[in-house]
């Protein structure tokens, strides 16, 4: 993990102390509301339905089970006892005071955490693969990059002000687990296909909200070295040309849009030839000095079986369920990635609570190495566990309420605050979410449909990723009721594609039969229990689903 | 006092805003700045006065109109529209940095307190603060961050590289 320098720690100090004075000008009438809204959102800090809502990067989704037990501490100090895990990897609390967050920037800043340029229209925090460094089908760990761009991105002077919020994805390996082509940036670490050189793929223009897109691959190799001076050249063009005459058009995407890919990708191009050699180009030293905090842990050398482990895989069907679904193998014989699925029926998805943050980072010191991390389908991963420590862990996991067996399965949900906490919603999605979770909360219909993603949001912003999801809901509000729109076929994967509307919208009492109507159809008419929702749709097309839904 | 800051310092404005040059009109003494389109059409006049000159950009026009002129100019005045409006963040740092601008690049519009930092830095040194500013209480906003990571117009190199 990265570990702060003194010149890190002293911009953090340097930036609280900024902050306090920011909120001390606003509170004594020297910054108008509208300015300190633009310092103010630098900070993560939203004004909201209820209350202020302050969100923390935890930059790549990685965090320390010291950082954790910090987050539990300001959940129970200064919010109302939890905080709520977002689909880019931060952690959100509802209910600060503005007078208290000074404080707890403080107290983050003890910890190496932030808020710094958590919302505004600014690079935002980098976002990552959650299995990075873990992962068996990694090229690359992509970590060492987001700390790159972490550092290249924090308060650039060029870019603070763009047309509009700006969000980098990296990802290392095969699979695509940090949704790298809804982006504004998406990069994937690639070998070169003429020498063992390792480089990106670069996506640039993808987005959800009101027009979603996938970003269009405008380079397919760029050597490692050119990283950073590649990306200035895009949010150069982008801070030069981007449309700052509607909010809804100022995002990359619509630039790339509207001025063609192949003008896009030369507009960048001719700039980067101007920069490409200048301070930002990588080096060799450059590399090894940031890889150096990335470095393997000492693993124990183990074989890749264990006699308890096998026993209680024959003995208990609740311990067996739970390794199926929830546990990933690691590139380590003897270890194994875990899923903390923070998707039950008790609890709003992604909320955890102070006391299950303790209890997670002690979890994660006992058994992980004192690592955790956040995915962006709001779940946590403990990275290192020993085959051996898994039946102690789940019973942990089980009495914390942390261990349904439903990683990436049905009532695996992704879900925004919808109307119940957020100002600009037309719809509610939480109680959607929670009652889609009650009806299929029996495992072996959750096991049978397999792998399947619903993703919910309270209006057009997108917040949930509906519209990548397999079947996306989309709540709007139609003459004064609540409805919700079906949108199937979506993927944030490395087969990413925006899923279509199916038809007219339900309202609230029958969207979640509708869902089942549509989980039905797909049962009916699979090849087999292994093609997945997925690719069964993708065979059959809309129609089956349109009938079976409209008749 | 005007509200404007140089190099650091509370200062008073030389410099006067001229548009209208029309033909047969007598131009001003004095340190003026004209806009672009001016400059453009009138640059070979408005040279022959004795002096100094300064133009004024867009903030959507492209600071290389001016790369070849920029020897004979002494100040270039870049907008801010409103202060959420970064472009002319990039214009500044084109302006030092690649076309190697020695003169005043300077703010006008929106510019406040918590924007100087990052205007500093792009390479921007003359400041028109907004009315309700007060130039010499902004000082400090200059020195509220005492570390950069990436290069800019006033460093070279990135933090990681610096340090060794
Ligand atoms: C609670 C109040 C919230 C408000 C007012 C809010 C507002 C917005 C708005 C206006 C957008 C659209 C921006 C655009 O089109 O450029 C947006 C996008 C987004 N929001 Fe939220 N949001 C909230 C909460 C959340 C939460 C809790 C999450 C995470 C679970 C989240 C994740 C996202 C993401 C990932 C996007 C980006 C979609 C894209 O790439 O275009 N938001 N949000
Ligand atoms: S999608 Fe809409 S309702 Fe949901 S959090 Fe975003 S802005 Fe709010």
């Amino acid at each position: 993990m990265y570990q702060y320098s003194e010149q890190d720690h002293q911009l953090l100090l340097e930036r609280v102390s900024q902050f306090r004075g920011q909120v001390a000008r606003r509170l004594k009438g020297e910054l108008s509301e509208e300015e300190f809204k633009h310092q103010r959102l630098r900070n993560g800090l939203y004004l909201q339905l209820h209350a202020y809502m302050l969100r923390v990067a935890i930059p790549y989704g990685l965090l320390s089970s010291e950082q954790m037990r910090t987050l539990a501490h300001i959940a129970r100090k200064y919010d109302k006892g939890y905080g709520h895990f977002s689909t880019r990897q931060n952690i959100q609390y509802n209910w600060p005071k503005l007078e208290d967050v000074p404080d707890i920037l403080d107290d983050l800043a003890k910890v190496e955490m932030h808020a710094i340029q958590t919302s505004g229209n600014c690079i935002r925090n980098t976002t990552s693969d959650p299995l990075a460094g873990v992962a068996r089908d990694e090229i690359e760990d992509p970590r060492p990059y987001c700390e790159l761009i972490r550092q290249w991105s924090t308060f650039h002077p060029e870019f603070n002000f763009l047309p509009r919020k700006f969000k980098i994805a990296v990802s290392g390996a095969t699979q695509d687990r940090a949704a790298v082509a809804v982006h504004d940036i998406g990069l994937r670490l690639v070998k070169s296909k003429t020498s063992e050189e390792i480089g990106f793929e670069v996506y640039v223009g993808g987005g959800l909200g009101r027009t979603p897109m996938l970003g269009k691959v405008i380079r397919a190799f760029l050597p490692k070295q050119d990283m950073l001076t590649y990306l200035e050249a895009i949010l150069r063009v982008y801070n030069m040309l981007g449309r700052r005459d509607n909010i809804y058009k100022a995002r990359i995407k619509i630039l790339v849009h509207e001025t063609g890919e192949e003008k896009f990708r030369e507009l960048v191009e001719a700039e980067w030839e101007k920069i490409k050699a200048g301070g930002l180009y990588l080096k060799e030293e450059d590399f090894n000095w940031v890889k150096g905090f990335f470095n393997d842990p000492e693993y124990d050398i183990l074989p890749d079986q264990d006699a308890d482990f096998e026993n209680l895989m024959l003995s208990n069907a609740d311990f067996a369920r739970w390794v199926d679904k929830n546990i990933e193998l690691h590139k380590q014989s003897g270890y194994r990635i875990v899923y903390l699925s923070l998707k039950t029926a008790h609890q709003p998805p992604g909320d955890v609570t102070a006391d299950q943050m303790d209890a997670i980072a002690d979890l994660a010191d006992k058994y992980s190495l004192g690592h955790i991390r956040t995915t962006h389908r709001q779940n946590l991963v403990l990275s290192d566990v020993q085959l051996k420590d898994l039946p102690a862990l789940w019973g942990e996991l089980k009495a914390l309420d942390l261990a349904t067996p439903n990683y990436n399965h049905v009532t695996d949900i992704i879900s925004c605050p919808g109307l119940d906490y957020c100002a600009l919603a037309t719809a509610r999605s939480i109680p959607i979410s929670q009652a889609i979770t009650a009806r299929f909360d029996d495992y072996d219909f959750i096991n049978d449909l397999g792998d399947v993603s619903i993703n919910i949001s309270g209006c057009i912003n997108a917040c949930g990723h509906h519209h990548v999801a397999n079947i996306g809901i989309l709540g709007v509000n139609k003459k004064g009721t609540e409805v919700y729109q079906l949108t199937l076929g979506g993927s944030a994967r490395e087969d990413a594609a925006i899923g279509k509307i199916i038809g007219p919208a339900f309202e609230a009492d029958e969207i979640v039969d509708a869902v089942s109507e549509v989980l039905s159809v797909y049962l009916e008419n699979r090849e087999d229990p292994e093609e997945t929702f997925l690719t069964a749709y993708r065979r059959l097309g809309p129609a089956l689903f349109k009938e079976r839904l409209y008749g | 006092m005007d509200n404007y800051i140089k190099d650091r310092k509370v200062d008073s404005n030389e410099w006067m805003p001229f548009t209208g040059l029309e033909d047969g009109d007598s131009l001003p003494t004095g340190d003026i700045y004209v806009p672009l389109e001016e400059w453009l059409n009138a640059r070979e006049t408005l040279l022959t006065r004795n002096g100094r000159l300064g133009v004024a950009l867009r903030n959507t026009d492209d600071p290389a109109i001016i790369k070849d002129d920029l020897e004979r100019l002494d100040l270039v005045v870049l907008e801010f529209p409103k202060m959420a409006d970064g472009r002319a963040f990039t214009q500044a740092r084109l302006l030092r940095e690649r076309y190697g601008f020695k003169g005043e690049i300077r703010a006008t519009g929106d510019v406040l307190y918590d924007q100087l930092f990052y205007m500093q830095r792009c390479g921007m040194n003359g400041f028109e603060l907004r009315d309700d500013q007060n130039a010499s209480n902004s000082l400090k906003a200059f020195d509220e961050m005492t570390v950069t990571y990436q290069p800019a117009s006033d460093e070279e190199l990135p933090l990681w590289r610096r340090n060794k």
